[in-house]
């Protein structure tokens, strides 16, 4: 039985080995048995040189891909012999992702971008939905920007709204892959900001990937991945306990 | 967002907006097909109908007529034995149907048969002066025939009425021998009888053989003329299905024993005539719509790829593969119905245009052409469902695409 005061472990990755072209001459492994934890109210930060495995290792974690070999488990759901909608459906309702560029849906407004997971979901819209991306929209600061088109928005409120999106399901886990990496340094702050806000208040786990060592020294920890294996990990606050 | 509208309608329609112009060109593409095929349909059923009214409001559907005289050999051929024979082909008497009474209540019981009208046809001989003409005579029950001919329609002077004297003749009999309504004439049949009769009136058929050898009379004068006292030569048959009229007909000698032609076989070019418009028609309208359809596979595939972070995107976020796959297939049902309401608007102008502008000599249309509503409906649903199947190749290859690599594009 797990202890209280420890926050449970929602990503578990186990030995998890990820190679492309399996079984050709141009097979190659680009995850190499990686051992991860994240818990409840973690923020993580993931640091690398490019090409070492970042994207992938978030990939499999965000369960959009999957793994070679290995176990990936989240919110203590074992994924590794789930079929495709069952994978679906667990990314849509435990996992949130904020990409680097914003990737919100150009066709519709800021609003309707924050609606789309739980429409995506339930099939219908509601006026609960609608109710919650305001307020979604409102914490992040862009209420009066809710019936603006995506495009019309400046990359700092894009990916503002990105991170509404991406909390509109009320995830476990947060993968975030470099999302400030296209931002001023005011906006990158605004959304760092953000994303600790949400991992504070709401025990959102976050999985941060950046090249910027002053945002990942505001991390509660720091793992570095070089050539597809986690090579250190630095605990930056006691908030959370180190693992991986 | 309106609550009724689901997640696949909402963003279809909003994909296909923002395409605004590749949207509007696949529309504007769909709706000439379906314009053609509304257009070209319309008309074509309309000569069709044209031309079959006007060979079938001239004679029966079916006409049912004694059996002709064969000749057989009496004497048993000796096995062994040479013989010289000839057979000589019989004279084809005019002969009733037997039991003719009888023969014309199965088939009026029949449920595909609307009217049967029974006749006496032979050949006579008018002599009006010196002049004298070889006629046909037809006796017919004018209440029952008329619903197979429309006779009256086609009277030009005086009437209808076929009392025992009484005669309808064609306007050029009555050019060549100078009669008029009300005039006298002798009719004397092969057999030597002869009779007077009064014209009651004048008919124009449309052909001047026609208007020169046919004439009318009631059924029980031309039976006692033709020497055919109680009998008939033929049955005509009129069915609700003139396309159907040959199986009923093969029914009908099946049933009575009695020879059926049907209007498809006395007019075997003419119908194969028809049916090789129709033939032609329908591949016509199966190419129109496979272009139809290419166009509309054609314009998802590059919606497909243009949208396929969109797809990653809303993959990532828990969005099936089964509804991006009817998100895409109700992309090409949208765009089939929409082009084909426009399609069946500019079809249906056209039409309109063409009964104003397409007029014979005498002011009527040159083809009689009928806003069919049923034929719009089929176009819309035809339209519809081709949009379907054109986006099914489309939406697979979206709803297979990798999320990873659609959002890394």
């Amino acid at each position: 039985m797990a202890d209280a005061a420890v926050p449970a472990v929602v990503v578990r990755l186990e030995r998890v080995r990820k190679a492309f072209n399996v079984g050709q001459p141009a097979e190659v492994e680009v995850l190499h048995g990686i051992d991860l934890e994240l818990r409840s109210g973690e923020f993580c930060a993931v640091m690398g040189p490019s090409g070492s495995g970042k994207s992938t290792l978030l990939n499999i974690v965000g369960l959009l891909d999957r793994p070679t070999s290995g176990l990936l488990s989240i919110g203590g759901q074992e994924t590794t012999a789930l079929d495709d909608a069952a994978l679906t459906r667990l990314r849509g309702r435990s996992i949130g992702f904020v990409f680097q560029y914003h990737h919100l849906i150009g066709a519709f407004t800021a609003l309707e971008n924050v609606m789309m997971p739980m429409l995506g979901d339930a099939g219908f819209p509601s006026l609960a939905m609608e109710d919650r991306a305001r307020a979604l929209l409102n914490s992040v600061g862009l209420s009066h920007r809710c019936d603006n088109l995506a495009f019309n928005l400046s990359g700092g409120e894009q990916q503002r709204v990105a991170v509404a999106r991406a909390l509109a399901m009320r995830p476990a886990v947060l993968l975030a892959d470099e999302p400030t990496g296209n931002l001023d340094t005011k906006s990158a702050d605004v959304v760092f900001d953000l994303l600790r806000q949400v991992n504070r208040s709401q025990m959102t786990a976050v999985l941060f990937v950046t090249h910027n060592p002053s945002l990942a020294r505001r991390c509660d920890r720091t793992i570095e991945v070089v050539d597809g294996a986690i090579v250190g990990a630095t605990l930056v606050t006691q908030a959370s306990a180190p693992r991986g | 967002m309106r609550t009724w509208q689901p997640f696949e309608w909402i963003v279809a329609a909003r994909f296909l907006r923002e395409g605004r112009w590749q949207t509007v060109f696949i529309i504007g593409g769909v709706a000439i097909g379906v314009a053609v095929i509304v257009f070209m349909s319309a008309l074509l059923t309309g000569l069709q109908a044209n031309f079959i009214r006007r060979v079938l409001t001239a004679q029966p559907h079916i006409q049912l007529l004694p059996p002709r005289e064969t000749v057989r050999t009496l004497r048993d051929h000796e096995p062994g034995a040479l013989e010289d024979a000839t057979r000589q082909a019989p004279l084809q008497r005019l002969k009733s149907i037997d039991q003719w009474l009888a023969v014309a209540e199965q088939i009026r019981a029949m449920p595909e048969v609307v009217t049967v009208s029974p006749a006496a046809t032979g050949s006579a001989l008018v002599i009006r002066g010196e002049a004298n003409r070889a006629i046909s005579v037809v006796g017919i029950d004018p209440a029952l025939y008329f619903r197979i001919v429309a006779l009256p329609d086609k009277i030009v002077q005086g009437g209808t009425r076929l009392n025992a004297g009484d005669i309808l003749i064609g306007t050029e009999l009555a050019s060549d021998l100078g009669l008029g309504v009300g005039d006298k004439l002798r009719i004397t049949a092969a057999s030597g009888s002869d009779s007077v009769f009064a014209v009651s009136g004048i008919f124009d058929l449309g052909s001047k053989g026609a208007n020169q050898r046919t004439t009318y009379m009631a059924l029980r004068a031309a039976q006692s003329l033709l020497g055919l006292q109680g009998g008939v030569s033929s049955l005509d048959v009129t069915v609700a299905d003139i396309y159907g009229a040959e199986n009923v007909a093969q029914r009908i000698t099946a049933a009575t024993g009695v020879e059926a032609d049907s209007w498809i076989k006395t007019n075997a070019q003419f119908f194969s005539a028809i049916q090789a418009q129709i033939t032609a028609n329908t591949a016509i309208r199966f190419f129109v719509g496979l272009s139809v359809a290419f166009g509309i596979a054609s314009v998802l595939f590059v919606s497909v790829v243009q949208k396929s972070r969109e797809i990653g995107i809303l993959r990532a976020m828990g969005v099936t593969r089964g509804r991006v796959l009817r998100l895409f297939l109700l992309q090409g049902g949208l765009l089939g119905l929409s082009g084909s309401i426009v399609g069946s608007s500019i079809g249906a102008a056209a039409l309109l245009l063409w009964r104003q502008l397409a007029r014979g000599p005498d002011g009527l249309p040159l083809v009689p052409i009928t806003l069919d509503t049923l034929l719009f409906l089929a176009a819309l649903l035809l339209a519809s469902i081709t949009g379907l199947l054109a986006a099914v190749a489309p939406a697979m290859r979206a709803a297979r695409l990798d999320p990873v690599v659609a959002i890394r594009g």
